[in-house]
């Protein structure tokens, strides 16, 4: 059956800002299915609010809307554009609750818009838990006791079948928000009452807990016709009762017979058939009793998910594009395997090695929150790993995490423990856990005993004793001197950094001395080395190197090699010479190439971003006719799909992967050289061990970018081009601090030159304050100063980001942002053009950046934070590399950025290349997206610490309204009327007077705490004095709890002030009460709410906006 | 693409070998049984059910390469055999083989292999040996297994050099039943086991046993037969003093122009009695050859759990062009460019285009070349059961 003629556009719905449980696999899915979509010559509408996706980049779709994704604004987008169909399934639940509300609501009847990929009936029945458990009953599979319950009163009827512990899980939200497993009542109620509060139905699943049980996810894709395969099971380390997404996972499923994997298969099958997803992917989850083989059918997801963004990086497979084009009419056997380009799509991807995926946390960003994994996700991001068994790829994905790990690492603070801490430790579902099993294994315990506590299957187990003993081998005897044996523990997946260690420790330096002191004392040195083996990682690399032992490469090619295959997506594994040399197929070409390394698991700070980069520089440089080579372990992202670049090594970006890489590379034709800068830090802390290598590194050099990051370096150069930098110092003792404060000036920032959360920080106006702060709030000792650095209050704070090619320096774009200078200038929201610095401030920043650049020999991105106060420009800092703020820029310019300093990276003149467009006609404001309400108990507040996991875009033509977009596109409605509660710092009082003003003249009503409440009605305006919590009752959070507060502005000073209101925030936060935590953001939020209706905002596309 | 030569030279550790006929040397680890078994090299690319492939009749002088690299994870038990008669004579892994952990599993396969007297070796590379047999053919072989490491090379070989390879060859008979034997086994159920099968009333099916499997009778039996089981070379008399209501033709190994010698002549007299006939793999070939078409042995044969087949012809109505997900172990296959007049094809590999099912025109006459019984692999295909009993009394 071909495709559809009856359709001639589509709308796809994006999945919107990175948060947790919806990342950028979406934009990776969401960028295939328009490519396939727009190969069948469908006229594409995209909308997403991102601007950091690939897919908003406007050659993909015909018509890009980087739009708040609500009902509302999508229904004028329908109106617009009137497309005839509308593909749900790309966006995550997003785009999935989106399309239901368009349907609920009329507006695909009203312009004759058809769902395609799943109707709306199809998506209420696999997500409506009642409808769902009915299916599943009709069809045979049994689900776990439960009910559903909308009331306190139902949960506990149902608790009384399913008993403790119980797992509750609130309708339509993803990722599991709002949900949890309850061991006794108080948090059954606790649980039930916030999952109650997440879902947008007012219902919960409460089901009986299956903890410890098997957990297994089944990726299956179905097409009209009815033909449907599995394109890859995956088995969860971590048993049941954390959330899939959190969980540690393997790929294919390891520990099943045939037998039942059959009858998992057919289930999952019998599942899509019976829920009537007609075409595309889906994920259907199961719980599998590791006694006696019981099989239940927890949930599915009728759409593309984070499970198959994971699936089609492990198989080859790509589910996205796949679905995209079934969602057209055509059927399986329709479609060609790309991978093999021989075969079709329709049949099961079989593999020849083992996958793991590991879960990245950033709980250190969320002080007070709790670091328990259970049915809610938390995690932010993942490493994706490839071996050929299940210790390679276990300990390659431990060290491409980039948490410091090189392999199972040992965990000191269980070292030498009783078995009562031990088991305590082992017995809690936390980040570590698989670490804490490894130090068991150290410290004795069985696997019997680890399985009994933590339910980790004894296969997964066994292997990891058996890594714990080699080590343990190593430890005592060395690293072996001959082939055979290295290889064997190469195989094993340990990485040479961890030999090293393991090997020092062989000679008992572990104790008294290490590596280093080891090193300076040369004979003593060699004498180590002789009996170690080696003693770094270096030295273990070069005895690698003469034993012949070097990794080789296979290709991923969903068949197992039965078939060949003629897409170049590689993976390294050490093989024996069991017949010839082991084979190596990396077959490099014999073109000018050039290596681009990605930038490993998203994280906070970190993310897509500087994925955006790397695509686009792949892009570009394919463009200028050099073969582009990716390296990455990221899933989720666009860059590890196998149609991005000519060439994909999925690997972790330590060193030594990456230099086995080069040398592989290197060994025919050009290689050009090694793009480090656009992928974050991943990539910057490798260029050193590649410069010693060798490997030329395209672009800026490394040195100026160290030079940018080292304090004293850059001092120098900023004195040498007569800039201003914001005074600043260090200080050994208490009367140091003092000293460098009067040099310098109250108000100073002070913190530890080790931050450890907000309350470490503070902004202090004179002697007596900086006393009491060095008196209780941190230790300052020789070993751990504080920095001392002039406070610039109510500064407006910049960034520019420019190009230079080492002759010509061109500015990409100015953005001010909204907070003021000291929030970080990732959570800060900010606006392209500037909306309120005058001419010459500006041209200043811009005369310094061009200044920065030259000096700094930069050839390719800078980005440059300027802080402007009372007139004057003060520097910041700068990044003489990709930023985060590139795609913002790109997309609120329509300049192509990134790819034009790819290609000046690689040579070329910006003479030469497209102009960058800076005379817009229109705004575009970018906002951060927060995930304080994953984490109960931490502090909704804005720091220097940056916290936002994504961002928004809301372009328009007036600041305003482009602000009031990005405010919706965030989640954050603002309101016309109600009551705003205001209670600011002192300083920002007289700030906060105008906007205030403002709101009353919208009619709304304001309450505040005392000293703000005094200082409004002294200022004429009408005020209502309200109690703080510490006031009794009824206190202003009483007020929020009980939904008579629709705005909240607070800003704080002081780390006493700021725990006082936490819990103002906190409430804001649970009533999803729209908040703001500085002074320039209210007054942001009060413009918006005074010139804006937001019924009235108008859409528009990219391609309309760049004419 | 060259391969490198490979050495003579014994690396440490090796206890095991695989001697290619053209003098390549496999080194690896023995495990299993010891000594030296000869037969044809292969390949599997299933991901589960080892312990059902290597008591697989149809892989008698066959060693089969498991290219996924982790076998004997769920270990081994009574249930999940194919037959009680010998398989594959060996296996080639990438992995050690380590400890199980399936609550079903009653032996380690270490330890398993031992009993069944068969050799595997581990720590080769698989998937570099698999892309050998892709681009040079399926090699004739010698595997070996010594604990101590002492191998005697050149007899090896020789041996290898000496067997004349499975075209041509009769395997059937070494693996067929001896005894005509009443089927009564059920089919498998989770927390049951396998049900007993009934047999009053139920339409009769004589199936010939050329190797077959196991999980084949269960099938029939679910799908509402009585199965009575026959050796290969059973004459027609005999089959028919049975009363069949059908006959049913069993895979196997080996050639099907060999085995077909004898049992050919039986399917055409069957045919022509109209007799209601099903042929899986080896059955189907003879089915084919019978109704006058030929068969051809293939290049590198299709094996595997992962095989698209879709239907074809106008025989299907609504159902045509859907695809079946199939288990396959197959290295002869039926010409589909030779069907005669009245033999209409009614499945074809997406892989490669290959014949894979055929319908006699006019008759209850059907096979398949892949394996609807599954066991291991998908079960797309059990229709296929409830088809033919369908068509029976």
């Amino acid at each position: 059956m071909p495709k559809r003629t009856d359709i001639s556009s589509i709308l796809v719905i994006g999945a919107g800002p990175i948060i947790i449980g919806q990342a950028c696999e979406f934009d990776y899915s969401g960028t295939q299915a328009i490519k396939a979509l727009k190969e069948d010559g469908y006229r594409v509408i995209l909308v997403n609010s991102n601007p950091a996706t690939i897919m908003t980049d406007p050659e993909f779709a015909d018509a890009t809307y980087i739009e708040p994704i609500t009902p509302a604004i999508v229904a004028k987008i329908i109106a617009k554009e009137r497309p005839d169909a509308l593909l749900p399934t790309m966006g995550g639940q997003t785009a999935l609750n989106c399309a239901l509300a368009l349907d609920a609501d009329g507006t695909l009847e009203k312009y004759g818009v058809e769902m395609i990929g799943a109707k709306a009936d199809v998506i209420d029945k696999a997500e409506n838990r009642m409808r769902f458990r009915e299916a599943m009953d009709g069809i045979g599979l049994e689900s776990a006791r439960s009910g559903v319950a909308h009331t306190m009163a139902e949960a506990y009827e149902i608790l009384e079948r399913t008993g403790l512990p119980s797992i509750i899980r609130p309708s339509f939200t993803m990722g599991g928000t709002g949900g949890g497993v309850a061991y006794n009542k108080a948090e059954f109620e606790r649980i039930v009452k916030s999952g109650l509060d997440a879902s947008p139905t007012t219902e919960v699943l409460i089901e009986e807990s299956l903890l410890g049980w098997k957990e297994y996810e089944m990726e299956v894709v179905r097409d009209k016709a009815d033909n449907c395969i599995i394109i890859c099971s995956i088995e969860n380390v971590d048993p049941m009762g954390v959330h899939t997404g959190d969980s540690i996972t393997v790929a294919p499923a390891l520990t099943l017979t045939d037998k039942e994997y059959q009858i998992m298969r057919n289930a999952s099958i019998a599942c899509l058939r019976e829920i009537g997803v007609e075409t595309g992917g889906s994920n259907v989850q199961f719980a599998v009793n590791p006694k006696d083989g019981r099989l239940i059918v927890i949930e599915m997801n009728p759409r593309v998910s984070r499970s198959s963004a994971l699936a089609s990086k492990a198989t080859g497979f790509p589910i996205a594009r796949v679905a995209a084009k079934l969602a057209v009419g055509y059927t399986l056997d329709e479609i060609t395997n790309e991978i093999t380009g021989a075969t079709p799509a329709s049949f099961e991807p079989t593999i020849d090695y083992v996958v793991t995926k590991i879960p990245r946390f950033a709980f250190e960003k969320f002080k007070g929150a709790d670091n328990h994994l259970s049915t809610a996700m938390k995690s932010v991001g993942e490493v994706m790993a490839i071996g050929r068994n299940i210790k390679e790829s276990m300990q390659k994905a431990l060290r491409g995490l980039e948490t410091g790990l090189d392999g199972f690492n040992r965990v000191p603070e269980l070292e030498g423990k009783s078995r009562e801490i031990i088991t305590a430790a082992l017995s809690q579902a936390t980040p570590e856990r698989i670490l804490n099993i490894a130090q068991a294994f150290r410290e004795g315990f069985t696997v019997e005993e680890v399985q009994a506590i933590t339910f980790y299957d004894p296969w997964f187990l066994r292997h990891i004793e058996e890594i714990i003993y080699e080590e343990r081998m190593i430890g005592a005897e060395g690293l072996p001197n001959n082939a055979y044996d290295l290889r064997r523990l190469k195989a094993m997946g340990f990485s040479d950094k961890r030999l090293a260690t393991l090997a020092v420790r062989s000679v008992g330096v572990a104790g008294g001395m290490g590596e280093t002191q080891a090193k300076r004392s040369g004979l003593l040195h060699d004498a180590l080395r002789a009996m170690a083996g080696a003693t770094s990682e270096e030295e273990v690399r070069k005895l690698r190197q003469k034993l012949g032992v070097l990794p080789v490469y296979k290709r991923i090619d969903s068949c197992a090699a039965e078939f060949e295959a003629i897409t170049p997506y590689m993976y390294s594994t050490y093989e024996a010479p069991s017949f010839g040399e082991p084979e190596n197929e990396a077959w490099p070409s014999d073109r000018e190439k050039v290596v681009i390394l990605g930038g490993g698991p998203n994280r906070i700070g970190q993310g897509i971003e500087f994925d955006y980069c790397c695509v686009h520089a792949c892009f570009a440089l394919a463009e200028a006719g050099y073969e582009t080579i990716m390296v990455n372990c990221n899933p989720e992202t666009v860059s590890t799909d196998y149609d991005t670049s000519d060439r994909l090594y999925f690997e972790p970006l330590t060193a030594e992967d990456v230099l086995e890489i080069l040398r592989v590379e290197h060994s025919r034709g050009t290689l050009k050289g090694v793009i480090v800068q656009f992928g974050g830090q991943t990539p910057l802390k490798l260029a050193s061990a590649l410069e010693e290598a060798g490997i030329p590194i395209l672009g800026t050099s490394p040195d100026a970018i160290d030079l940018a990051e080292d304090r004293e370096r850059f001092a120098k150069l900023v004195n040498k081009l007569k800039l201003k930098q914001p005074e600043n110092g260090i200080a050994y003792s208490g009367d140091e601090a003092l000293a460098v404060a009067h040099r310098i000036g109250y108000p100073v920032l002070l913190r530890p030159s080790y931050v450890l959360g907000g309350r470490a920080m503070e902004i202090v106006d004179g002697d007596a304050q900086l006393i009491n702060y060095i008196n209780t709030a941190v230790e300052v000792s020789g070993d751990s100063p504080v920095l001392v650095d002039q406070y610039l209050r109510d500064a407006v704070e910049c960034d520019v980001d420019a190009l230079c090619d080492g002759e010509d320096v061109v500015i990409a774009g100015v953005m001010q942002h909204i907070e003021e200078a000291g929030v970080h200038s990732g959570d800060s929201a900010c606006s392209l053009p500037p909306y309120s610095l005058p001419q010459d401030i500006i041209d200043e920043m811009e005369r310094q950046a061009d200044a920065l650049a030259r000096a700094l020999k930069v050839r390719g991105l800078m980005n440059i934070q300027f802080a402007v106060k009372d007139g004057e420009v003060y520097l910041i800092e700068v990044n003489p590399r990709a930023s985060r703020t590139v795609p913002f820029v790109a997309k609120a310019s329509g300049s192509q950025i990134a790819k034009i300093a790819a290609r000046v990276m690689a040579g070329e003149m910006l003479a030469d290349l497209p102009k960058i467009r800076r005379e817009l006609d229109w705004v575009a404001v970018k906002e951060a997206v927060f995930p304080f309400a994953r984490f109960p108990g931490s502090d909704p507040v804005l720091t220097p610490e940056m916290k936002s996991t994504g961002e928004v875009m809301g372009i328009d033509s007036t600041f305003a309204k482009a602000y009031t977009k990005a405010q919706i596109g965030e989640g954050s409605l603002l309101p016309k009327s109600g009551t705003v509660f205001v209670s600011v710092k002192d300083s920002d009082k007289p700030q906060i007077v105008e906007p205030v003003k403002q709101l009353v003249e919208m009619g709304m009503k304001v309450i505040a705490t005392g000293g703000t409440a005094t200082y409004l009605a002294e200022q004429g305006l009408p005020v209502e004095r309200v109690n703080k919590v510490a006031e009794g009752r009824p206190h202003i959070v009483d007020k929020i709890s009980d939904g008579e507060v629709a705005l909240v502005f607070n800003t704080t000073e002081g780390w006493q002030s700021h725990k006082d209101s936490q819990s103002i925030r906190a409430s804001a936060l649970e009533m999803k009460v729209p908040y703001y935590t500085t002074a320039a953001a209210s007054a942001a939020a009060a413009l918006a709410i005074a010139l804006v209706n937001a019924d009235e905002l108008e859409v528009r596309s990219l391609q309309d906006y760049y004419g | 693409m060259a391969f490198l030569a490979s050495s003579r030279a014994q690396p440490q550790g090796a206890t095991g070998v695989l001697v290619l006929a053209d003098g390549t040397i496999v080194w690896g680890r023995g495990f299993g049984a010891t000594g030296s078994a000869v037969g044809e090299v292969c390949f599997n690319t299933a991901m589960t059910g080892y312990q059902e492939v290597m008591t697989d009749p149809s892989y008698a002088a066959q060693i089969v390469t498991f290219t996924f690299p982790h076998i004997g994870n769920v270990g081994t038990n009574d249930e999940d055999f194919e037959s009680r008669v010998e398989g594959a004579v060996g296996c080639v892994v990438r992995e050690d083989v380590t400890l199980q952990s399936n609550f079903r599993s009653q032996a380690e396969f270490v330890e398993w292999m031992a009993k069944q007297g068969k050799i595997g070796i581990s720590g080769v590379d698989t998937r570099a040996l698999t892309r050998r047999i892709r681009l040079t053919g399926a090699p004739n072989a010698v595997i070996a297994h010594d604990p101590r490491g002492k191998f005697d090379l050149d007899a090896l070989l020789g041996r290898a050099q000496e067997w004349p390879g499975l075209e041509g060859m009769d395997l059937a008979q070494s693996v067929s039943r001896e005894h005509q034997e009443d089927w009564d086994g059920g089919y498998w159920r989770l927390g049951h086991g396998y049900d007993a099968a009934e047999r009053e009333g139920k339409p009769h099916v004589v199936a010939m046993d050329f190797g077959s499997k196991d999980n084949i009778f269960r099938n029939l039996v679910k799908a509402g037969a009585r199965v009575t089981v026959v050796p290969a070379k059973t004459s027609l008399d005999d089959i028919m003093a049975l009363a069949p209501d059908g006959v049913f033709l069993s895979n196997g190994p080996g050639d099907p122009a060999a085995t077909g010698e004898y049992a050919v002549p039986v399917i055409k007299a069957l045919l022509e009695k109209d007799m209601p006939l099903f042929g899986i793999c080896l059955g189907h070939q003879m089915l084919a050859l019978a109704a006058g078409a030929k068969t051809t042995k293939m290049h590198q044969g299709h094996r595997g759990a992962n095989h698209p087949v879709q239907r074809v012809g106008e025989s299907w109505g609504e159902t045509r062009d859907l695809v079946e997900i199939t288990s396959m172990n197959h290295g002869f296959a039926v010409d589909g460019d030779t069907l005669p007049d009245g033999v209409e094809q009614t499945h074809v590999s997406l892989f490669d285009g290959s014949n894979c099912g055929i319908a006699v025109s006019g008759k209850k006459a059907f096979g398949v070349q892949y394996h609807p019984e599954a066991s291991p692999g998908p079960q797309d295909s059990f229709y296929l059961f409830e088809k033919f009993v369908g068509m029976l009394g």
